[in-house]
This record gives structure tokens, sequence and C-alpha cells, in this order.
């Protein structure tokens, strides 16, 4: 059983098949005289599908390995191993610029992703014309349409990225990525730099941009109250590997994998329960990629961790009794999961 | 923390519950009034605008808002660490009843220093980089509690241990860099505990962080808290964490204070529209809703503040008195406060935003 059966085969628009990639760390001249590498593994063997017209959200901490699977899928950084299909076609690792257009993505900060001495109108033009979107004539009223699209003023064209708020230079982001029509829109942490009251409006955008383009959308955040609202299916990776995949209100209310539940019970929350007065949800820090452990990755942390964790890879793999939900965990769907087994490093619970 | 001359009588005893402030009755922090302003070319930005609000020994107090709504420029008045430019023209900022806004900096350094401590968002920009880490907890006690080095090192052990650093032995020589983003957090909040503070500044000291460690570091807080009876300013613009960690809430917005009062009361049932706003537009784990509702408009300039309410031009229950009459916040039963006109208006918009969940 593989991670394709987490979404129709039929309907995947964009998937990933055993995704590997690494960067070398260290001195590259010491490595090639001692005949060796030191890799870092960034994302180890990644199946993931993006259906058509799907929001999936990517979850997990920081050196999870989201935003590097992001750029393998969106074709910025070519994957190691393993494919990146679109369409049930495979790409190659050199895109050409019609497979390209089609998928799309917005960063984090829109304060360093736009060019700074280019008005918003000229992103635009450049776009739409190296992409030959539209006739050469309709480019600029196509730049119009677009931020009018973003809920940004039609003047904005003539405008610099300095001129626009952060909430604003988001929506110029986005149009930017709008502008080749693409398939699926990744958006890596589109909030996580603004303000409270201004990611509401983006969100909505978001969201409404996926209705009416019939875009597919692949989130990445750490915010699970946004994932929440917004997607369909939540991935949750862990140490470059997804660990679990299911429907979204069904991995909320169910989580199969130790490590889900933890990130569960560590979200902040407006009502929250006595229960928080006790131990943290999950102890310690990830381990560094360069030291992944070896059998379940997740076992230095994991309060259930058996001797066959530290054995045996789990797989993703799901059950007859929950379609569409895939956890890499030996318990994920056993009837009784073994009690905390304290064979879990325990060296900095506060 | 570190600036300071001239040792200072050693403090309360290292480990311990440290009694704090004259007695239960009296606040340990009050601010009274406080107004700051910051010389800038396109005018005078009157960044904090008559704020006031006291935090009792032990309590954890949240300030909250947005970028620009003043909350960083009060806790960096309040420790005194406020930019070249900008200064304090009147209030008090009374620490155990010594007014601090009318004392000189040595004056400053003897009475702030071990009393006051601070914890910020970045943690690498915080600590000194070539320094080893035990060496730096154990500055404040060596400074203003006039230990020994030796003895100073055996205090930054223990604070080391009690904040959950794995072996601290081997980890005193190591430098920051060599510390995960929430190991150095920890370091930050064992230099915050150092000299026994009787209250902590945290300017968003999770923000940073991802959410398995920002729930590491939040109860880590809590249990300090708890311990030790040390009072906390917690500054964040995330309400869920101020839920998380503080008994009270005072919201800002413009440079004022426009709500107080304890935090399940003011974020479950706000009497200002801003409140109510903020918590509208931000996406909540427990409670989808079909869409988010943000705050029409952008926050007002603090040059040339809106006249009347701050909040009236992006305010749905705004009346033309609100555009004319200064809003002071007012007190409510209940340990509340508001600087709205309209509140009950606001209080039944919120009873109708809950019967429809």
């Amino acid at each position: 059983m593989t991670a394709a059966d987490g979404a129709d085969q039929a309907s995947a628009l964009l998937a990933a098949r055993g995704v590997t990639v690494s960067f070398p760390v260290g001195s590259q001249l010491a490595a090639r005289l001692r005949h060796e590498e030191r890799l870092l593994r960034a994302v180890d063997g990644v199946d993931l599908e993006v259906g058509r017209g799907e929001a999936l959200a990517l979850v997990g901490e920081s050196g999870s390995g989201k935003s590097t699977l992001a750029l393998a899928l969106s074709g910025l950084r070519p994957a190691d191993k393993g494919k990146v299909m679109l369409n049930g076609k495979t790409l190659p690792a050199r895109r050409s610029n019609a497979d390209r257009r089609r998928v799309q993505i917005v960063f984090q900060d829109p304060y360093s992703s736009l060019n700074p001495r280019m008005t918003v109108g000229g992103m635009l033009r450049e776009l739409l014309r190296v992409h030959q979107v539209v006739p050469r004539n309709q480019v600029a009223e196509e730049s119009k349409r677009l931020l009018t699209l973003v809920g940004l003023p039609a003047e904005a064209v003539s405008a610099y990225p300095r001129q626009f708020s952060g909430g604003q230079r988001q929506r110029v982001a986005i149009a930017r990525a709008l502008a080749l029509r693409p398939d699926v829109l990744i958006a890596d942490e589109p909030v996580s730099a603004l303000d409270v009251s201004v990611q509401a409006t983006i969100l909505n955008l978001l969201d409404s941009l996926r209705s009416e383009l019939g875009l597919s959308l692949l989130l990445i955040s750490h915010n699970l109250a946004v994932v929440r609202h917004l997607c369909d299916r939540v991935a949750v990776m862990y140490l470059g590997r997804i660990v679990e995949v299911a429907p979204t209100e069904e991995l909320f209310g169910t989580p199969r994998h130790p490590y889900t539940r933890g990130l569960l019970a560590a979200i902040p929350r407006l009502v929250h329960d006595a229960s928080s007065a006790g131990a943290p949800a999950i102890a310690g820090d990830p381990p560094s990629p360069l030291r992944i452990p070896a059998g379940c990755r997740f076992r230095t942390r994991c309060p259930m961790a058996q001797q066959r964790c530290a054995e045996e890879d789990p797989v993703l793999a799901g059950a007859a009794q929950a379609p569409g939900h895939l956890a890499a965990c030996h318990f994920a769907f056993a009837s009784a999961p073994p009690a905390a087994s304290g064979l879990a490093r325990t060296a900095d619970q506060s | 923390m570190t600036a300071a001359e001239g040792p200072v009588p050693a403090g309360p005893g290292p480990a311990g519950p440290a009694a704090a402030g004259p007695g239960p009755a009296g606040p340990v922090l009050d601010v009274r009034d406080l107004h700051v302003r910051i010389a800038s070319r396109m005018g005078t930005v009157r960044a904090v605008d008559g704020v006031s609000f006291d935090v009792a020994a032990g309590e954890a107090l949240g300030l909250v808002g947005e970028s620009g709504s003043g909350k960083s420029m009060t806790l960096r008045a309040v420790l005194g660490v406020l930019p070249a430019e900008a200064r304090v023209t009147a209030g008090e900022i009374l620490l155990d009843g010594v007014n601090l806004v009318t004392r000189t900096q040595s004056e400053l350094n003897r009475i702030r220093g071990p009393k006051l401590a601070m914890i910020f968002q970045e943690p690498m920009s915080a600590l000194n980089p070539v320094m080893r880490v035990g060496r730096q907890i154990a500055e404040g006690p060596q400074v203003h509690l006039g230990f020994s080095r030796a003895r100073a090192a055996e205090r930054a052990l223990e604070l080391m241990r009690r904040v959950g650093i794995p072996d601290p032995e081997r980890r005193f020589r190591a430098y920051p860099h060599e510390f995960s983003g929430g190991m150095r957090q920890r370091v930050m909040i064992a230099i915050a505990l150092s000299c026994d503070p009787e209250i902590i500044l945290c300017d968003e000291p999770t923000t940073a962080l991802d959410v398995t460690i920002q729930d590491q570091i939040l109860r880590l807080l809590a249990r300090l808290c708890r311990e030790s009876g040390v009072s906390l300013v917690f500054v964040t613009h995330d309400l869920p964490v101020v839920a998380q960690i503080c008994q009270r809430v005072a919201v800002m917005y413009g440079g004022q204070l426009v709500e107080r009062g304890a935090v399940g009361d003011v974020l479950l049932d706000p009497r200002h529209p801003y409140t109510r706003g903020l918590v509208r537009s931000a996406p909540d784990f427990d409670y989808v809703r079909d869409s988010l509702v943000p705050i029409p408009g952008a926050p007002p300039s603090l040059i040339t503040p809106p006249p009347g309410c701050r909040f009236h031009p992006r305010c749905e229950f705004a009346e033309e008195d609100c555009r004319v009459s200064e809003t002071p916040l007012r007190m409510l039963p209940g340990g509340r406060a508001t600087a709205c006109l309209h509140w009950e208006r606001c209080l039944e918009a919120a009873a109708a935003d809950r019967a429809q969940a």
C-alpha cells in the first residue's frame, strides 16, 4: 500500500513519487578526498498527491522538509531521486516553460520575494510576455485584471513594492503567481509574516481564488488553525518523511500517529482545559536531519516507543477501517496501542 | 539587563520561592498614564498615549495588539531601553512603589537590575555570540548580586537544570550558535531568572518557535511563575497564547489601551469592537467558521491620530460622539475596563457571534 491510495488516483493533478532531495554539507573538498560525501537528506522518499481542485496542507516543525518538498514540486529545485508527475505525466528535471507555468509558488516573506526596483506592472508584464499568456496588445489590460482579482486597485500597476503594506505585497505575490494561470498554487507560510487582522484577508482571498478559478492549493503552514480553516486534507511531515495523511477533520479528530497527537496537544487554545498544567505535548527538539534515528525516526521523542520501533522503519500505510487515512507508525491502527514506554529520551521535560 | 554598575547587596536566596513586592496588597508594577513620544522627520509619533495598567505579584498580564499598537514601546519604556529618538513625556512607572521615570541612569541600573528582566523574541540577537552560554547566565548574579565567579557559575548550572537544558555541565561551555532555537530561549529564561527578579517582561518570546517548542516554553514559564511567584508581562499578537499563559489581558490599539480584564472574559466576551475584530479575524482551531471577518481599513497614523476614539474609522458601531469625544478607559463591573462608548452594542454583537457558532 502506498500514499497513492490517499487520493483518488484518477483525480491526482500533481504527484510526488519517492521524491528525495539532499543537500551536501560541510567541506566538499575534504569529503572528496575521503571518498565520502555528507548529505543532508531534507526530503526522504516522499509520496504525495494533490487532487484537482483540492486544498492540501503540509504541516510539520521547521526542518521537517516541507519547504524543500514544495521547491521540488514547483521545479525550483530538482529532486535527486523519484519523480514529480503532473496530470499523469512525469516532469523532466528541467521543465519546459509550459510545464513550469502549471505549478506556481507564493513565498512567506513578501518583503524579500518581490523585486524592489520593479513596478508591480513591470513584474506582471514581464511574466505575461515571456510566457505569452495573452497577446502583446492585451498585456496591460491583463495586468490590471490580475490586480483586481487579488483585491488591489488597478492603479497599483505603476507602484513599487515599498509603497504597499505587508498584506498588499502578499496580494501582489499572489497576482504574480496567478498571472501564469497555474493549475496548482503552492503557498509557503503565506500569512506568517502578517498581522492577525491582515491574515484574514489573505486567507479569505486564497479560499475564494480556489473556488472561483478551480485552483488546487498546497498550503504549507505551521498554524493548524489556518490549516483546519482552509484545507480538505492534511499531510504531516517529520524529518523528511510524511508520517500521516488524512482528510482534515479525520486527522484532527482521530490522529493515528503519536507525532500528530503531540502537535495537536501543543496548539495554544482560546479555551483550554486544565490539563495544560502538565508536561509538554512533545518533549525535546527534533533530531538533526544529519543523524536520523534508525528505525522509526520519531522514536526518540515518542511516548510509546517500543523495541520494535528502533529496529523497523514503519511504512506509510492505511487500514480498511479508515479509508484515505495513512500513517507511518507500527501501532497506528492497532486496537490497543502500547502504553508509554519511557524508551524515548526524556532529558528535558519541563 | 547586564548593563549595570556597582554591586548590590545580595538579593533573596538563589532557589526557593522569592517573596515578591511589598506584600500581596500593592502591585509589583504600576504604570500610570504613560506617554511615549518619538521624534521623526514626519512629525512627533505618539507611540504610547496614556497607558495605565498594573501587575500583581505572581500574575501574568498579556499585552495584545498588532504591529504599531505601542505594545513593544510600552515594554521598552518600562525597562528603560527606549530608542534614542523616543522619550517618556508624561506618566509614572512604579516598580514596588518607586517611580522609574524620574531616576537617573545609574540609579535606574541599581533599582532595576535585579528586579526586572526581559526575554526577547529573537534569542540569537539578544545573546552574545562570542561568550559561553554559562558565563552569560552567571553575569547577572556576579554584577547585581555580588556573587563570586565560582558561586555565579554554580548558580548558572542550577538555573540551566531548572529551565530544562540537558547536560548542563557540558552545555555551560557551549556558545549560543550550538543551541537550537528552543534551547536558546531556555538560556534567555535562565538569564532572566538569574537575579531572582520580581517581574519578567516578555516580548513575543515564542513567536519565532515551532508550535511544539512554543508549548514547551509556555509550560516552562507557567511553571516558573507558579514556583517562584515571579510576575510576567507578556507581549504578543497571538490570542490563544495569551489565553494559555496569562490571567489578565490588556488590548492596545493606536498607542492606547482599549480593553482590559480577565483573559477568559475579554477574549470570549469582548467589550471593545477592536477586540471583537481581532478574535473574529483569526482562525480558531476549535471553532471553524465559514469565512474569517477581517477588520476593514488600516491602523491609524500615530502622528495625526483621528480625533475621538482612534478606532472609529474602522468601527461598525461608530456614532457621532465617537468622532468627537475622547474615550478614556471606563471601569466596568468584574474588574473589566473598556474605552468604547457603545460597549453594550459590541457585547450584543459578540453574543450574536457566539449564537451563530
